[in-house]
C-alpha cells in the first residue's frame, strides 16, 4: 500500500487537525514505515477466525432508568474555554 | 525511611514512631530538592498532600487505619483528581483542573492515602520513554543520559528515586511494566477489568489497565488490595469477590512449571539482557520450578496488531477534545470546524496526531476490513496461543525489554524503534492477560533488567507469590540508584 501526501491531509481533515504541506510531507514519511511495519499483519490467513474485540467476553450491563447525577453544571463550566448565561460558547453555526 | 517498605512504613505509623504528617513532608522535601533534576512530577500541591496527611492522622488516631492509611502514593497524571491539575501529560489539558475523581483515587482516598504529586508521563499515554509529554522528559535515576520508560516513566523514576514510596501506572501496550524494567522496581498490569478506568483518561479503551508500581511484590500486593474492584461507572469493570492479593506470597514454588516462549527467546533480544535472564531462570529452578519451552507463534504481529487497535480507539477517544467543554482552544479561529482543527493542532504533540491519523485512516471507509477487523483477528490467534500455552505451563516468563534503558533521545526521532520497545509487553493488553516486571540484575552501562511475568487471567495473587519467593531469595528489588 502506498500512501500520498494528499491521503495525509485527507485523513487530517476526517480528524479535524490543521496540518499544513511540510507537516504533511513529514508525516507521510514516518506513516508510511509504520504501516509497512502494519502490512505484516497480511501473511497470515485469518479467513477462518472471529474477530476479537475485547479482552473478556463481558455482556453489557443494564442498568435502571433513574438519574444517577447531580447538577453540578457551575463546577464543570468552570474550567470551560467560554461560557455565558450557562451555555458553552462557540462560533456560529447556523445563519 | 525513605528505602522502607509499604509494610515497615505502615507499622511506622501504626506504632506511631512517625505521623503521615511527618512522612508527607519528609518526602515533600525530597521531592522539592530532587525533583527540578527528575521532572518526575508534573504537580506537586503540598497544601492539598499535608491536608490528607492530616486526616489520615486522624483516622489513625481514631482506629479506622487500614494498611495503605496515612502512607505517600504518587499519581500518575492519567487519573483525574478532584481540585488537582490532571493533565496528561498534554498541553490539551495543561489548564485542566478536574472537577471529579477517578475511581482509583476514590479508591485510594477512602483507603487514606495521601497523594503526593502527579506524576510525569508521556503525551496521553502514548510513548515508551516519556519523550512525548508536554512537561519534558524525565531521567532515569540509574543513569541521567538514560530514559526511564514510558508511558508510566514519571512514576517509575519516582519510585526508583525514592520520591514515593509507590505509585500508580497505567498500561496499555506495556507503560506500567517497561519503565519499571527500565527503572529497576517492580510493576504489575492486572487482568482487564479489574481496576477502574473511571475517570483514568482513556487511551484506547480496550487495552487500558490501571495498576500500582514499587519497590518490591509484597507491595504491589497492598496495592492491587486497594486499587481493584468493581465500579459500576466503567463498563468493562468486573464484578468479582474482592480477594487478598498477598494470600498467597508464602507459598513455596517446588513444581512451579514456568513456561519459556522460544519467540521471546530468539534474536532481537541483546545479550546483557539474555544474560541476566537466565541467572533469574537459574534462580527459579534453585527455587523448585522447572521450566518448558513454549510456544506463542503469532506473538511477534503483537507490535503490528497493537499499532491498529490502540491508534483506533485512541481516534475515537480523543475526539473529544475539541476545545469547547474543557482543555486548550485556541486563540484565533473562524468557523466552528477551524476551530476544532485550530484546537487540536495546537493541543496535540506530534506522536499523539500520528496515532490519531493512524486510527482515522484504518478505520475509514475501504481500509476497515483490512486493517481494523484483520487486526482484531489476529488479537484472537494471539490469545489462542496463550491458551494453548497454559496447557503447558503455570505462568510465563521471558525479558519485559529487548534491551536495557536506552539514551534520550536516542529513539526519538525514529516511531517504529520506539514502537519495538514494546515488543514483549503488548501481547498480554491484546489478550487482557496480567503481567508483571521485576528487577533481576544489571545489563549494559550498568543499567536494570526487568524479568517479565506473565499470568493467566485473574492469577495475580499467584505471580505475586512467585515474584514474592525470588525477591525473598534475592536482593535485586533492594538495590537503589540514590
Amino acid at each position: 500500500m502506498t500512501l500520498s501526501v494528499s491521503d495525509v491531509k485527507r485523513v487530517a481533515d476526517l480528524a479535524y487537525i490543521e496540518i499544513d504541506e511540510d507537516e504533511a510531507k513529514e508525516t507521510l514519511i514516518q506513516l508510511s514505515g509504520i504501516f509497512n511495519l502494519i502490512e505484516t499483519m497480511q501473511a497470515v490467513d485469518t479467513s477462518t477466525v472471529e474477530p476479537m474485540s475485547h479482552a473478556q467476553s463481558v455482556v453489557q450491563r443494564l442498568r435502571e432508568d433513574a438519574v444517577t447525577e447531580t447538577d453540578q453544571r457551575e463546577l464543570y463550566q468552570s474550567i470551560a474555554p467560554q461560557v455565558e448565561a450557562g451555555l458553552y460558547l462557540v462560533p456560529q453555526v447556523i445563519e | 525511611m525513605f528505602n522502607a517498605s509499604l509494610k515497615q512504613l505502615s507499622l511506622q505509623l501504626t506504632e506511631k514512631k512517625i505521623s503521615s504528617t511527618e512522612l508527607t513532608t519528609e518526602f515533600l522535601k525530597r521531592i522539592k530538592a530532587l525533583n527540578p533534576e527528575y521532572n518526575a512530577f508534573i504537580t506537586v500541591n503540598e497544601e492539598l498532600s499535608l491536608a490528607q496527611a492530616q486526616a489520615a492522622d486522624k483516622m489513625r488516631a481514631s482506629g479506622q487505619a487500614g494498611p495503605l492509611t496515612g502512607i505517600p502514593i504518587a499519581q500518575k497524571d492519567i487519573f483525574c483528581t478532584k481540585g488537582w491539575l490532571t493533565t496528561c501529560g498534554s498541553k490539551m489539558l495543561s489548564n485542566f483542573v478536574s472537577p471529579y475523581d477517578a475511581g482509583v483515587i476514590e479508591r485510594f482516598n477512602q483507603a487514606g492515602a495521601v497523594n503526593i504529586g502527579k506524576t510525569n508521563m508521556d503525551e496521553f499515554a502514548m510513548g515508551s520513554s516519556n519523550e512525548t509529554s508536554f512537561y519534558g522528559p524525565v531521567k532515569n535515576p540509574w543513569d541521567h543520559a538514560a530514559v526511564p520508560g514510558g508511558s508510566s516513566g514519571g512514576a517509575a523514576c519516582a519510585v526508583a528515586a525514592r520520591l514515593a514510596p509507590a505509585a500508580t501506572g497505567t498500561d496499555t501496550g506495556g507503560s506500567i511494566r517497561q519503565p519499571a524494567a527500565l527503572c529497576g522496581i517492580s510493576g504489575i498490569k492486572p487482568t482487564y477489568g479489574l481496576v477502574s478506568r473511571y475517570g483514568m483518561i482513556a487511551f484506547a479503551s480496550s487495552l487500558d489497565q490501571g495498576g500500582p508500581m514499587a519497590k518490591s511484590a509484597e507491595d504491589l500486593a497492598l496495592l492491587l488490595n486497594v486499587m481493584t474492584g468493581f465500579d459500576p461507572r466503567d463498563s468493562t469493570s468486573l464484578q468479582r469477590d474482592a480477594e487478598d492479593y498477598a494470600r498467597d506470597l508464602q507459598k513455596p514454588l517446588a513444581g512451579l512449571r514456568i513456561g519459556l516462549p522460544k519467540e521471546y527467546f530468539a534474536e532481537g533480544m541483546s545479550k546483557d539482557v539474555e544474560n541476566a535472564i537466565e541467572k533469574a531462570l537459574d534462580e527459579y529452578r534453585k527455587l523448585g520450578a522447572q521450566t518448558v519451552e513454549v510456544s506463542l507463534p503469532n506473538a511477534p504481529l503483537a507490535i503490528p496488531v497493537y499499532y491498529v487497535l490502540a491508534p483506533a480507539e485512541a481516534s475515537s477517544n480523543l475526539s473529544r477534545f475539541d476545545g469547547v467543554r474543557y482543555g486548550h482552544r485556541a486563540k484565533s479561529y473562524g468557523d466552528l470546524a477551524d476551530m476544532y482543527r485550530k484546537s487540536r493542532a495546537e493541543g496535540f504533540g506530534a506522536e499523539v496526531k500520528r496515532r490519531i491519523l493512524i486510527g482515522t485512516y484504518v478505520l475509514s471507509h475501504g481500509y476497515y476490513d483490512a486493517y481494523y477487523i484483520k487486526a482484531q483477528k489476529l488479537r484472537r490467534l494471539i490469545a489462542q496461543d496463550f491458551a494453548e500455552a497454559y496447557k503447558q505451563c503455570d505462568i510465563i516468563m521471558g525479558p519485559t525489554t529487548p534491551t536495557v534503558a536506552f539514551n534520550l533521545g536516542e529513539k526519538s526521532g525514529d516511531p517504529i524503534q520506539m514502537y519495538l520497545s514494546d515488543i514483549y509487553t503488548s501481547a498480554a493488553n491484546l489478550t487482557g492477560m496480567p503481567a508483571m516486571s521485576i528487577p533481576v540484575g544489571f545489563g549494559d552501562k550498568n543499567r536494570p533488567v526487568g524479568l517479565h511475568i506473565i499470568g493467566n487471567y485473574f492469577s495475580e495473587a499467584q505471580m505475586l507469590n512467585v515474584a514474592h519467593q525470588y525477591q525473598l531469595a534475592t536482593g535485586w528489588h533492594l538495590q537503589s540508584p540514590v
